[in-house]
């Protein structure tokens, strides 16, 4: 009888070991979980302030969430399993978001993930999580600005889920690794100073190279290039349909029970 | 004269008991397995997304690798292969889902080739379009992982359900059968792991 007993017990744990150990719904609730210590008591308040007060305006809700370990996890497993589980989101527009951020440790990379709720995969899909995890996040990180990155990832995020500007126009803008930084250096070097060599000869080797204006000419023709072939598509997050949720301004009442099916994506530094 | 009535009463009752039981095990399980099929449909999305993206990645690297040749023709054929197998969702069986699984294996495996080769071509990968695809690529196979966890997890409820006692006996009589589960990937279908 004891035998049996025992054995149920260690089925019992076996099983519990099985399941990622994802930590528990903060209680009361939080947007911003900061469980791995990366902020400071006035960045984490800031922060929240600006993510309950967005979540009021559009009932849209990012989390932020930092972890000390992923025992043993790939993050992107990791951070949909603990969004779906804790419901980040409303069950009904399942428009939840999460950041995930593990920091670098001594023996281990730093790794970041956003996980997009399925009501916001259409105006943050898979590529643009990418573009703002290289681009808006990691920078910051690597210079251990951690609040800097979370902040400014959290204000592109907000203002793609509002629709005021799309992630066509986001990847536009972002500028990283959209135009070669060749073209630029060929166009500074070789076309600019034909196009203007010709007009005033000699002149334009002493004060045209320290001016910053061709560089910035030559970006403007490059962004023109890269006209978008006239796609409106306008993702429109329906941020609108909720108005002023009134009730519950400035105060957060708790995760909806949102969906995530693995949409977003992820880095490391 | 009342006793017989007192018997017919309790047979009566009896019956509606038992009737009361089968309607409910029935109804449940009707919802379980439109549950299970909700969720298979889910799958198939995620997986259908992927056989929708390799067009434009194989385009994109037929710029930079056109020599690849015999790499980029093993993710066309695979695709090809995966696109024809489809599974009946009210049929969920063993051999049908082994299948499709087979195929889809083989399209991971080929795709996982395409991303080792890729490697090489530094232009490529700083392709913003190579990029964001493989991004997208990145985030499918997230959600084909979620997704067929999802299945596991809602065909295994349906299958505890259906075997335990005494709804074995209901199921067996209305046709309810036993869903199959994904099984782990073997080692070679891994999908393509993307490092920068």
């Amino acid at each position: 009888m004891k035998r049996v007993l025992l054995f149920l017990l260690l089925l019992v744990a076996a099983y519990q070991l099985m399941a990622a150990d994802l930590p528990t719904r903060p209680d009361p609730p939080t947007l911003v979980t900061d469980l791995a210590n990366i902020l400071s008591p006035a960045e984490e308040q800031q922060l929240e302030r600006k993510l309950v007060d967005f979540f009021a305006a559009t009932s849209n809700q990012i989390a932020v969430v930092s972890v000390p370990d992923l025992q043993g996890n790939a993050i992107a497993d990791y951070a949909v399993q603990l969004a779906h589980a804790w419901g980040i989101g409303s069950e009904k527009f399942d428009n939840g978001l999460l950041i995930l951020v593990k920091p670098k440790t001594a023996d281990s990379r730093g790794e970041v993930y956003i996980a997009v709720g399925y009501g916001l995969e259409g105006v943050i899909p898979d590529a643009t999580s990418k573009q703002i995890v290289e681009n808006e996040m990691i920078p910051y990180f690597q210079n251990n600005d951690m609040f800097g990155g979370i902040n400014q990832a959290s204000t592109v995020v907000m203002e793609l889920a509002q629709g005021e500007y799309n992630y066509q126009q986001y990847a536009k803008n972002s500028g990283s690794g959209g135009f070669n930084p060749f073209i630029i250096i060929i166009i500074l070097f070789f076309v600019l100073p034909v196009i203007f060599g010709s007009r005033r000869k000699g002149v334009y080797t002493a004060g045209g190279r320290n001016s910053s204006l061709p560089f910035w000419l030559a970006l403007g023709m490059l962004s023109g290039n890269r006209g978008h072939g006239g796609s409106f598509s306008d993702f429109s997050s329906g941020s609108g349909r909720f108005g002023g949720g009134g009730s519950s301004f400035g105060s957060f009442g708790g995760f909806g029970g949102g969906g995530f099916g693995g949409g977003g994506a992820g880095g490391s530094w | 004269m009342k006793k017989s009535l007192i018997a017919l009463i309790v047979i009566a009752l009896v019956v509606l008991l038992l009737f009361v039981g089968v309607k409910n095990s029935y109804n449940r399980m009707v919802t379980m397995d439109e549950a299970v099929s909700a969720q298979w449909a889910q799958v198939e999305n995620v997986y259908q997304r992927r056989l929708d993206l390799i067009p434009n990645l194989v385009n994109t690297v037929k710029g930079y690798a056109s020599h690849e040749r015999e790499t980029l023709e093993g993710v066309i054929e695979a695709r090809a292969k995966a696109t024809q197998v489809t599974v009946d969702p009210s049929k969920l069986d063993a051999a049908s889902l082994q299948k499709f699984q087979e195929t889809q294996g083989g399209l991971s495996s080929a795709l996982g080739r395409l991303m080792v080769v890729m490697e090489q071509y530094p232009d490529l990968k700083a392709n913003q379009n190579f990029r964001d695809l493989q991004a997208q690529l990145e985030g499918t196979e997230n959600r084909i992982a979620v997704e067929r966890g999802r299945f596991n997890e809602s065909a295994q409820g349906f299958n505890a359900y259906i075997r335990a006692f005494p709804r074995n006996i209901y199921a067996n009589i209305f046709g309810f059968e036993r869903k199959a589960y994904f099984e782990a990937d073997k080692a070679a279908a891994k999908a393509p792991e993307v490092q920068f």
